[in-house]
């Protein structure tokens, strides 16, 4: 039997089933479809429909002023607003040929990084749920907001930040905020010895995850995959080490990668980077100097006419954003964001064929999308 | 291999049909028409080691389209390949063959700017219904202001 939806056509024979997942599923972290081909229990055919949260946001962008684009990006990726924020303000900065003072550099980092490790612990606490694991996502849930709450106090917001502003960032922080931090940093790598209980240690979630869900490398790389998911393949790339930008080359840590290929590398790696995070923010409070934390910037923001592509290593992997001023306009020309769940979801029917339905949802829950981001 | 050694391989290949040159450190800007795509993206996967791809950005210039193919090393080096299109024929061959994971990027490009990849395999919109008309970020696709219940 045939059957026709959203555009796609599919031959069912009779001892399959075409099976709907979403757009309100639990499991699918937003509003992502999924109609699943089944043979019995055997997942043979996945067919990923998007764009229930498309918002235009290029289109908005080309009609706002470069100010008023920072608090849309917050919106794309709602769970590393500040990664955002970062890319689309040094793509600016570096049309417009402006020296960011360092103490803002290192803010910015510390932000980025505190949001980073914020998503990550969300990344658990959800993980944990869609393997039926309740007590998992209390805990993810309950360290993040330590997370938030520094990240409330640099930037007067939880989630949606708006921190970072072309030239700088928007506020300094006081002097008790890197005491604060550094608390709530140890505190935090106490917690991970739990989880470390709590996940590594436990016979269920290692049998739950082992295996499911392989991407090769060749695979990984063929198909545009990038972030944790590419590291978890054993493929070791990391904007923040292969393009750098901002302060990362005077920071030492070590890019993450696992051999596993399966859902449980790509759990790994996002801990390990946990915990690269948290060093990274210890070494940029030590190094952190004095000085302003805004470069000077003329107030209406008007690039000369040319081009740019600025990358960053999000929690989800390489952002992108390309844009064209025209010289004339103080609202872009054409803006564009590369965003990385959008290419990591594109390339999920790929290596999940001939799983269990039941692992199926493991494995989505593993490559860690965010459909505000992909939808845009 | 660095910058100006891409550029060079480039320009020994393909002479004067083809314009680069080095915008920054680990930028390179790779000007071709059209018909060109194939070639290029086969010599700069195969040859020159551009594995990763990154995203396609389609702009609406006043007098023509241009696709703009961001492909990277694993060294970070990072090309922006524009192949011009014409206003009243926006077509160009699909480089899904190539880097597989262009697949859903070209999608993009069409649903928003209209541009047909030839050779797609499966070429339909992704973010917008069926039913939609026109291509929203075309420069004559105005915003409308929200209608009031």
């Amino acid at each position: 039997m045939k059957y026709k939806f959203e555009g796609y056509e599919i031959e069912v024979r009779d001892n399959e089933l075409l099976l709907n997942l979403g757009p309100q599923h639990p499991s699918t972290h937003g509003l992502c479809r999924l109609v699943v081909k089944l043979e019995g229990e055997k997942v043979k055919e996945i067919i990923p429909i998007i764009g229930y949260l498309h918002r235009g946001v290029e289109k908005i962008c080309e009609n706002r002023t470069y100010l008023q684009i920072i608090p849309i990006t917050d919106r794309m990726d709602y769970l590393s607003a500040m990664n955002n924020n970062f890319a689309y303000v040094t793509a600016v900065e570096e049309l417009l040929g402006v020296k960011v003072p360092e103490r803002a550099e290192y803010l910015r980092v510390i932000a980025a990084e505190l949001n980073r490790i914020a998503s990550h612990l969300l990344f658990i606490a959800t993980f944990g749920m869609d393997i039926g694991s309740f007590s998992a996502f209390m805990y993810g849930f309950r360290d993040r907001e330590m997370i938030l709450d520094l990240l409330e106090e640099m930037s007067g917001a939880r989630m949606l930040y708006s921190y970072m502003r072309i030239g700088g960032v928007k506020r300094d922080v006081k002097k008790e905020f890197f005491d604060r931090c550094i608390k709530v940093l140890d505190k935090l790598e106490e917690r991970l010895k739990d989880y470390e209980r709590f996940f590594l240690e436990n016979e269920l979630f290692i049998n739950r995850t082992k295996g499911i869900g392989i991407l090769k490398p060749e695979d990984a790389i063929k198909l545009g995959v990038t972030g944790p998911n590419l590291r978890a393949s054993g493929v070791k790339y990391d904007i923040r080490r292969v393009d750098p930008y901002s302060v990362y080359e005077s920071i030492d840590f070590e890019v993450i990668t696992d051999s596993g290929c399966d859902s449980y590398a790509r759990f790994m790696v996002r801990f390990k980077e946990i915990k690269e995070s948290i060093k990274i923010v210890r070494q940029a409070i030590k190094q952190i100097p004095e000085g302003d934390i805004m470069a000077r910037v003329p107030k209406v923001i008007r690039p000369p006419e040319g081009e740019v592509y600025s990358r960053v290593e999000s929690p989800r992997g390489e952002l992108g954003v390309y844009i064209y001023s025209d010289g004339k306009s103080d609202k872009p020309y054409r803006i564009k964001f590369r965003v990385p769940s959008f290419a990591n979801l594109s390339a999920f029917p790929h290596f999940n064929k001939g799983l269990l339905l039941a692992d199926l949802i493991v494995s989505f829950a593993s490559i860690d999308i965010v459909l505000g981001d992909i939808d845009r | 291999m660095n910058e100006e050694e891409i550029v060079k391989r480039l320009k020994d290949r393909f002479g004067d049909r083809i314009e680069a040159y080095v915008k920054r450190k680990r930028r390179i800007v790779v000007k071709i028409d059209r018909e060109l795509i194939i070639d290029v993206s086969k010599f700069l996967f195969e040859e020159l080691d551009f594995k990763f791809f990154s995203t396609i950005t389609a702009v609406d210039f006043p007098d023509r389209f241009e696709c703009i193919y961001h492909v990277s090393r694993h060294d970070g080096i990072m090309i922006l390949l524009k192949a011009r299109i014409p206003k009243n024929d926006p077509k160009i061959k699909s480089v899904t063959s190539i880097w597989p994971g262009a697949d859903w990027h070209e999608r993009e490009a069409y649903d928003l700017m209209g541009i047909i990849f030839e050779g797609h395999p499966n070429l339909k919109r992704i973010f917008l219904p069926e039913d939609f008309k026109g291509h929203p970020l075309r420069k004559d696709f105005k915003l409308q202001e929200a209608s009031w219940f």
